[in-house]
């Protein structure tokens, strides 16, 4: 059955993008853990289906300051990347990397900014990577964007986007646990619709 | 004072004393319109500029031309004077700064709110639009006094 919109997908095919999700924010996490040579964990993804109300609101506050990191896919997959991170994760990050030093979100330090951009691209090639290996696909990125600023603000972006063709979106989210439960992130997969259709074909689910 | 809040895509009005309040704009833009007089206030809450462009219209709170005139409808059936209505308006935001050359979505949802309440004869008495950063506001409407809050730029009343 051709997927029209994201409404029309069924327990199967959410299952099959829950797993999409689960290898592509494994190899996120493990790329990550690498960088750091820390325990990074992960939870079980969700698929969610909201509408524009609601994915405002789903992934927090609405102005709860955190980092941004926007990362756009084409090629046989089309969609949004986005990394959220919060304070303390991005500290843990920076700090790790760039040794203990004074960090705020709100005075973000230019160096700073460059690492958790780099973050971003790593992690964020290796969640596409994952999936384009499996699904035999050629998965492009770009050059990740970042900002620091209201939870939905930056939220806005992928709502806004996808508000040109209906009034659902779809993502693909997963939290990123470091050091237990004190210090998390999410890393979501927003995918078009055209693109969840040429995904499941070419894993073989209809 | 009470608070009501208004979501994306989504449109309240109120008669005061009453805060219309609208979370986290990006490239969405608040429009506030009020006339002082009777003191009803209204805020729209809008995502896209034109629902011509788009097949998918049916949500007419989405997009600037529809949304502003449903706004503007309601604020007359409420017992606001058309020639002593004014606007505010804030949002716009371009969030993750240029990434491509053509007019970002957030300057685009400006210029057709601008559009819009041009054609309907409410004059824009202040604005705090564009740039790159998103904004929470506050409306009052016992004196039209608009907040803007922004995490990183802290807090005007415009």
């Amino acid at each position: 059955m051709a997927i029209e919109k994201y409404e029309d997908l069924n327990l199967v095919q959410l299952d099959v993008l829950r797993e999409i999700g689960n290898i592509g924010s494994g190899n996120a996490a493990t790329a990550l853990a690498q960088l750091l040579s820390r325990f990074v964990d992960m939870k079980v993804p969700e698929v969610c289906l909201l509408d524009f109300q609601q994915a405002m609101q789903a992934m927090g506050d609405p102005e709860n300051t955190v980092v941004g990191i926007l990362i756009r896919l084409t090629g046989d997959v089309e969609g949004i990347i986005m990394f959220l991170l919060e304070e303390p994760f991005a500290k843990t990050i920076c700090t790790t990397l760039m040794g203990d030093h004074p960090f705020s979100l709100l005075e973000l330090d230019p160096s700073d900014m460059s690492v958790l951009n780099e973050i971003g691209n790593i992690m964020g090639g290796s969640y596409v990577n994952a999936i384009a290996n499996i699904a035999n696909m050629l998965i492009d990125i770009s050059v990740p964007a970042l900002t620091v600023d209201m939870l939905g603000a930056i939220m806005n972006v992928p709502v806004v986007e996808f508000s040109q063709v209906g009034d659902k979106v779809l993502m693909i989210a997963e939290q990123f646990l470091m050091d237990g439960v004190e210090i998390h992130s999410k890393m979501l997969l927003i995918p078009t619709v055209d693109s969840l259709q040429t995904l499941l074909d070419k894993l073989g689910v209809c | 004072m009470e608070k009501i809040i208004v979501g994306i895509s989504d449109m309240k009005t109120c008669q005061a004393p009453g805060e219309l309040v609208t979370y986290a704009l990006g490239s969405c833009v608040g429009i506030c319109m009020i006339d002082t007089v009777t003191k009803i206030a209204g805020m729209a809450h809008i995502m896209l500029p034109d629902s011509k462009a788009i097949q998918s219209d049916q949500n007419k709170m989405k997009f600037a031309d529809t949304g502003i005139d449903l706004l503007y409808n309601e604020l007359i059936k409420g017992g606001a004077v058309p020639s002593r209505l004014t606007a505010k308006i804030a949002g716009g935001a371009n969030m993750f700064g240029a990434t491509s050359n053509t007019m970002s979505i957030g300057d685009r949802n400006v210029e057709a709110t601008k559009k819009q309440l041009a054609k309907l004869g409410v004059p824009i008495i202040a604005e705090d639009t564009g740039l790159n950063y998103g904004r929470t506001i506050k409306f009052n409407s016992e004196d039209g006094s608009l907040l803007v809050m922004s995490s990183l730029k802290g807090n005007k009343t415009i």
